[in-house]
């Protein structure tokens, strides 16, 4: 592994956001506004619903969770499609930079995007809605890392889907998080879900999460066991991606796609 | 003299179809190697496993002595390539995009790198320019000044002069002799510009449905064919059925 050239990598797109204001706006643009929409409607079931009546902000607060992993997980794609659509994929895959050295270099940016759209849209939260983020204490960092892990995992399957099939594949990845959205159940319990439907959410990390959330806001208890739940299925699921990400670059060289992806 | 790239027995298929029929050919040090063919004879399939952008269903293809299958990274430190069809980053300066590469191809002294490319392939004016807004002969001398980024000892040329205007076509022409001739370095030049194959190349090989059908020196080919140029050659050869020489 190579920093300077993980380095290098980053400032490529480093490069871009800064020399774009309307690049920044649109990373902050989008975030406020789920979060000021769900602000309004958390305010009203929060007076409403005796489910949310102790725990004011908890649609809020998982609105937020959810907005960072889509936030993460839409970046990492972009990122890689950036390279699609200004053809600067053949000059990527000639340069000598490992995949792991292009995989972790999307990862910090990810990070680094996602982050641009969020301390805004969380600092919102509190004038508007006077509701802290904080609240969740220590466990807001878990949960986060957890979000992050999962977002970055589903970006490296959708990015690897890319470079095995090429641009035909990109539509996939806008819709990823919208297909799984309703196994995460992010704004309501798992129980809700048919059964069978649970038996799919209770094999994502994403449940795990969100159910947690709701338990430290709603029931003041912490359940670890949640947490590791969520960390343990990211594990599989991260190597999973890494390694369909190697697979799908073998592919793509042995079935040419490399070359037509990148004019 | 050394053979800096050895191509054997190249093959490469695509399901059923053989884009690449088991060619064999050397690039010696300080030499142009020229590669002609119609639309579809396989020149990009060669020169993406060149590249190791594809990987080859047999033979193999060394550079400096290695073996780019099994040496990928580090071949890829010596070699680069330009082509029309593949850009650098639209919306980053021509210096941001210089300093990416530099960085991607860890380049020691990026200043000194970066100062000599731009005196070389005058582009002090263009450093802070947004690449994207620049005119295609611009855009060509900043993808040269990439290509050249990493020092290469094995340079691939993919239509360099492609839609470039007659002043600057004979610029990078020029350009390319005189950094050869001062690096000593290989390069692979494929282009449908005859006259440029002719000028810069002192062997080409000439390809059609995935093998050579013939090779030589410009001059030697025109003559051997009976032809009054390279271009009506390559007219000859394209146009009617081969035999393997």
């Amino acid at each position: 592994m190579s920093l300077i050239r993980i380095y290098g990598l980053f400032l490529r797109h480093f490069y871009l956001i800064t020399r774009s204001f309307p690049r920044v706006l649109d990373l902050i643009y989008w975030p406020s506004i789920q979060i000021t929409l769900w602000g309004f409607i958390s305010n009203f079931f929060s007076n409403h619903s005796t489910y949310y009546n102790n725990a004011v902000g908890v649609i809020l607060t998982c609105a937020i969770l959810y907005d960072f992993l889509f936030r993460t997980s839409i970046g990492f794609n972009m990122l890689f499609l950036e390279e699609i659509w200004s053809r600067n994929f053949t000059n990527l895959f000639i340069a000598p930079i490992k995949i792991g050295e292009i995989i972790t270099s999307l990862i910090i940016t990810a990070l680094i995007r996602a982050l641009i759209g969020l301390v805004p849209a969380i600092l919102l939260t509190s004038p508007l809605f006077g509701i802290s983020l904080l609240d969740l204490g220590i466990h807001l960092f878990f949960l986060f890392l957890s979000l992050y892990i999962f977002g970055i995992t589903l970006g490296i399957l959708v990015s690897a889907g890319l470079l095995r099939f090429g641009p035909s594949f990109e539509n996939i990845a806008w819709s990823t998080m919208f297909l799984l959205a309703p196994f995460g159940c992010i704004y309501y319990p798992v129980e809700i879900l048919p059964e069978f439907f649970q038996k799919i959410a209770y094999s994502l990390p994403l449940v795990y999460i969100f159910e947690e959330a709701r338990s430290i806001l709603i029931d003041q208890t912490v359940n670890y066991k949640n947490i590791m739940y969520a960390f343990y299925l990211n594990g599989i699921y991260l190597v999973s991606a890494i390694t369909l990400f190697y697979y799908s670059f073998g592919q793509a060289r042995k079935r040419g796609t490399l070359i037509n992806i990148g004019e | 003299m050394e053979n800096l790239v050895e191509v054997k027995n190249l093959k490469k298929k695509y399901g059923s179809k053989e884009a690449v029929k088991g060619i064999s050919f050397n690039i010696k040090k300080n030499e142009i190697l020229g590669l002609l063919g119609p639309n579809g004879s396989g020149k990009t399939t060669t020169i993406g496993m060149m590249l190791g952008l594809l990987k080859p269903s047999n033979g193999e293809i060394l550079i400096d002595g290695k073996k780019i299958e099994e040496n990928r990274i580090e071949t890829l430190k010596k070699i680069n390539f330009i082509s029309p069809y593949i850009e650098l980053p639209k919306k980053l300066t021509v210096k941001q995009n210089l300093v990416v590469y530099c960085k991607l191809y860890n380049v020691s002294n990026i200043k000194n790198r970066i100062e000599y490319l731009t005196e070389k392939l005058r582009l002090e004016n263009l450093l802070s320019r947004i690449t994207g807004e620049l005119s295609s002969g611009q855009k060509n001398r900043v993808s040269l000044a990439k290509a050249l980024i990493n020092d290469p000892t094995v340079l691939f040329l993919d239509e360099p002069t492609a839609s470039l205007d007659p002043e600057i076509g004979d610029f990078v022409r020029n350009f390319l002799e005189n950094y050869r001739k001062d690096k000593k370095i290989s390069i692979l030049l494929a282009s449908h510009n005859m006259s440029e194959v002719t000028r810069l190349c002192k062997t080409v090989l000439m390809m059609k449905d995935g093998i050579i059908i013939d090779e030589g020196h410009p001059n030697k080919l025109v003559e051997k064919h009976g032809r009054k140029n390279l271009e009506e050659v390559f007219l000859k050869l394209s146009r009617s059925e081969y035999e393997l020489n």
